[in-house]
């Protein structure tokens, strides 16, 4: 299983401001190891952001997002106290869900 | 017990298959999620776009890219789009000079902003492309972002 992700989401006015850190290798599939060896690729494929059953943003990654993938996006009809719910799968099978609680911002 | 345990698993499996065909669960949404393979084996610009549906695209100046003219460590470039067109349904990152060209795809349903930020890899100095498809039209804006240390290397 994955580390937790790190996931902020702050009213900014009207709208929830949602910055995600996970933690995942992103392998592409093409480096090599010490020893000449292809490190086989390993990575998110799919990531999905709820808030209240739904849903707010969904991706689909290749293997070019970096290691540690990082997002940033805005949305409406947020309040504060509520959840946000980010969950990423990966090409292994692998897969992650974390909520993080709307924070009233600044 | 462990028969009766098979029995539950069966029956499990049933009402997951019933709730598929009756609409409740939608691909995607629960169980395995979709991805386009297609379009991220992609090795051009125009490729990608066919592979993601469209037949082509125009040149926007209602689409934003924030990205660094120069990055220093192409393992991580922050890239993020912005799109000023009404009706804004996906914003895609394709990197022409990547071994695979699309970076990421981003769907925004209404009530999104259509603005993403992410971070991706950089094998070398390349032209990055923001497409973004609005109203079933498809849009993009280029950027050229300079590379001095690659970031697919090996």
């Amino acid at each position: 299983m994955a580390d937790p992700m790190r996931i902020r989401a702050n009213m900014t006015g009207d709208k929830v401001e949602v910055k995600a850190l996970m933690a995942h290798e992103m392998e592409t599939g093409l480096r090599k190891d010490a020893k000449g060896n292809l490190v086989p690729s390993h990575f998110i494929r799919n990531v999905t952001v709820t808030h209240g059953g739904k849903t707010v943003l969904s991706a689909q990654w290749g293997t070019s997002i970096s290691k540690n993938p990082f997002m940033h996006f805005r949305f409406k009809g947020g309040k504060p106290g509520e959840k946000v719910t980010i969950s990423w799968i990966d090409n292994k099978g692998d897969k992650r869900t974390d909520e993080a609680t709307i924070a009233s911002g600044s | 017990m462990d028969a009766k345990r098979r029995e539950v698993l069966k029956t499990g499996g049933g009402v997951l298959a019933l709730a598929a065909a009756a609409g409740i669960l939608k691909p995607g949404e629960g169980l395995a999620q979709e991805w386009n393979k297609a379009a991220f084996d992609t090795r051009s610009v125009s490729d990608t776009i066919k592979a993601l549906g469209g037949s082509g695209s125009s040149p926007s100046g209602a689409i934003e890219i924030t990205a660094p003219d120069i990055a220093e460590n192409g393992a991580v470039v922050p890239v993020a789009v912005e799109s000023k067109l009404p009706r804004t349904q996906a914003i895609a990152i394709l990197i022409e000079k990547n071994p695979n060209t699309l970076s990421a795809e981003f769907e925004i349903p209404a009530g999104t902003d259509p603005f993403v930020s992410t971070r991706v890899k950089m094998a070398e100095t390349s032209n990055v492309y923001a497409l973004v498809i609005a109203d079933g039209k498809y849009f993009h804006a280029v950027k050229e972002i300079k590379v001095t240390i690659g970031g697919c290397g090996g």
